[in-house]
């Protein structure tokens, strides 16, 4: 195997644009970019969540958004009840995200394949009937959240430079882990169930369990951009949880290529600057987005990733 | 008694136009075994052209048969030209495949109609409260909505029980390759099934159109609702369909109905105020959750294999 290839040049030319770009856009006072970038940074971490369990373990999640959302409002009803403590709502949001994931996972993965989308999408969208409901807390409406997470001086989520470099800390720690899953004996496991459960099961490891572990710590990871998310907007709603997000997401991790590390991230940023591109030609830039997602599934296998690993092969 | 008659018929008649949906997604994921998440569109596209119809020939029932078509030969349109490409592969490329053809509706419906809704006004002869018990009166509408599901349902079952191309259908439903080698042209077979689907989600959209307003998402919700649906039932199966249905649209309605009463009993009122709505909201995901700890391949699997 080759050490340079078009795929991770490409990779480290993306990494490099999200790690400088920040500081042109301090230099030249261009507020806009490092507002779309902590947009993009936020989802690629929730993306590259996802792609744990879809593109490694073979679940296929249509109700990803959830936890977003579990994240996001933890942070917004913690900071309406007067805590605003950073060390106590990061916490409790990676708890409750962990939680939600326990319990739906375990009864998701009583089924598989389709029942699965189906299921997920379903428990999701009751989530998102849940929080409407919380009249306390804005139901339909949303909430404001009037206060950043405190972190008592040690980081100051106010500033926004400060704010998406501990995003961006939080997507390659994100990542950093995964990787360490994906190649450890656990990881090795869930591969291999996702290729064949059944034989899996015979040499005797308890598939589900497996399963259920790595969907908990995949949702744990996805909460955890919801409460960078909803301290990036300084509102939560329930739409954060709509299953339109969902599919942004899984939409996200097939375009950059499904069971590849980097490849959430590439396909949130390419699906993210495309929709901003878009909708500054036109209102209606969704009518171009849905053919084009047909025509990526209908021609492009293997998303960004695999096209840049067959160009690099030539 | 007024009121729980009153309910229990709304029960009914929301479980009807629910099997409806449900219906044409279970047939093409059993038969074609193709997710089709774009199938609220459809429901959409159905109340659109409904409103759109009557508005222009001035009838409501020929509104909604010309709406009817329409939806129909949109679902063959649209089977033809893309989503045949799909079958034979990926669910997950279904999933994505179609939830690009949501986008690209939704922003049509804006472009060609406008962000605000429509309405379709009923004819006067569907307005009138029509007696149904001694003292209970119920909306024509809403009864002629049972009627029309009803025989709906009665034309479907005989129609895939009785006729050759019901046989077919069974056939491809149980082994696609055998019906194949056995001569059968399946992809008119499809098409013809797809289009099936896609007029019963469509005519479930403009018999709901003069309850609802006609708006840009009103098929995703109540698409999920199908989903919770053919999940209860078991895939493939319109009898599960059916009875899941119905059991959906009564424990939904009725829910709504009566659940906040029935906390104001057990908690104090403005804890009960708080809780009921979003508690009748999870009824029935709560049930979903808790056929599948009992049985995971839903009430009434169709083949088991």
């Amino acid at each position: 195997m080759k050490a340079f290839t078009v795929s991770k040049a490409v990779t480290a030319l993306m990494l490099a644009g999200l790690v400088l770009l920040p500081l042109y856009s301090q230099l030249s006072g261009n507020i806009f970019i490092l507002t779309l970038l902590t947009r993009i940074v936020i989802l690629a971490l929730a993306a590259a969540s996802l792609n744990l369990i879809m593109g490694f373990g073979g679940m296929m999640s249509f109700g990803h958004a959830a936890y977003l959302g579990i994240g996001g409002y933890a942070v917004g009803m913690l900071a309406q009840e007067g805590i605003g403590s950073g060390f106590i709502q990061f916490p409790v949001a990676l708890a409750a995200s962990a939680i939600y994931g326990l319990v739906i996972g375990a009864l998701s993965l009583r089924t598989r394949g389709v029942y699965f989308i189906m299921i997920t999408l379903a428990f999701a969208q009751m989530a998102y009937y849940v929080a409407s409901g919380l009249a306390r807390y804005g139901g339909d409406d949303g909430l404001t959240v009037y206060k950043r997470s405190d972190f008592s001086g040690l980081i100051d989520l106010g500033n926004r430079t400060q704010f998406y470099y501990l995003c961006l800390a939080c997507l390659f720690g994100v990542i950093f882990l995964i990787w360490r899953i994906v190649n450890s004996r656990f990881g090795l496991v869930v591969q291999g169930l996702r290729s064949n459960e059944q034989r899996m099961q015979a040499i005797g490891f308890p598939a589900k369990r497996y399963q259920l572990v790595c969907f908990v710590i995949s949702g744990t990871m996805c909460g955890l951009a919801g409460a960078l998310l909803a301290n990036n907007t300084d509102f939560v709603s329930p739409a954060m949880m709509y299953w339109t997000r969902s599919g942004d997401l899984m939409v996200m991790v097939i375009l950059g290529g499904m069971g590849t590390l980097f490849g959430p991230v590439m396909g949130a940023v390419v699906f993210l600057l495309l929709e901003e591109f878009l909708s500054q030609i036109t209102e209606y830039w969704a009518l171009i987005m849905g053919p084009l997602l047909l025509l990526i599934v209908l021609f492009g296998r293997g998303g960004i990733m695999g096209m840049l690993g067959r160009a690099g092969r030539g | 008694m007024l009121l729980v008659v009153e309910q229990f018929l709304n029960g009914l008649q929301f479980g009807l136009l629910l099997f409806l949906l449900a219906a044409g997604l279970t047939l093409v994921f059993g038969i074609m075994d193709f997710v089709n998440l774009a199938h609220g569109s459809l429901y959409m596209m159905g109340a659109y052209f409904a409103a759109t119809f009557a508005a222009w020939t001035g009838s409501f029932l020929l509104g909604a048969l010309l709406a009817l078509g329409a939806t129909l030969v949109l679902g063959i349109v649209l089977e033809m030209s893309a989503l045949r490409h799909l079958y034979g592969r990926d669910h997950l490329d279904h999933v994505l495949a179609t939830f690009g053809l949501i986008l690209f509706f939704n922003e049509a419906v804006r472009l060609i109609w406008g962000p605000a809704g429509l309405a379709l006004p009923l004819p006067a002869w569907l307005t009138v409260p029509v007696p149904i018990l001694p003292g209970i009166h119920y909306p024509a509408y809403r009864l002629a909505i049972i009627a029309v599901a009803l025989l709906v349902a009665l034309l479907l079952y005989l129609g895939v029980m009785r006729t050759r191309i019901g046989m077919l259908i069974r056939a491809g439903a149980s082994n696609r390759e055998m019906i194949g080698a056995l001569g059968i042209n399946i992809k008119l077979l499809y098409t013809l099934v797809f289009g099936l689907g896609a007029a019963l989600a469509g005519l479930a959209g403009l018999m709901q159109a003069p309850i609802l307003t006609v708006q840009i998402g009103m098929g995703e919700n109540i698409l999920i609702l199908a989903f919770v649906i053919i999940v209860i039932g078991g895939i493939g199966s319109i009898r599960g369909a059916f009875l899941a249905a119905i059991f959906v649209g009564m424990i939904d309605t009725l829910g709504r109905a009566f659940l906040p009463n029935l906390l104001r009993q057990v908690l104090s009122g403005a804890a009960a105020s708080t809780a009921a709505p979003a508690l009748s909201s999870m009824l029935i995901y709560l049930l979903m959750a808790i056929v599948l700890v009992v049985r995971p391949e839903g009430l009434f699997p169709a083949n088991r294999r």
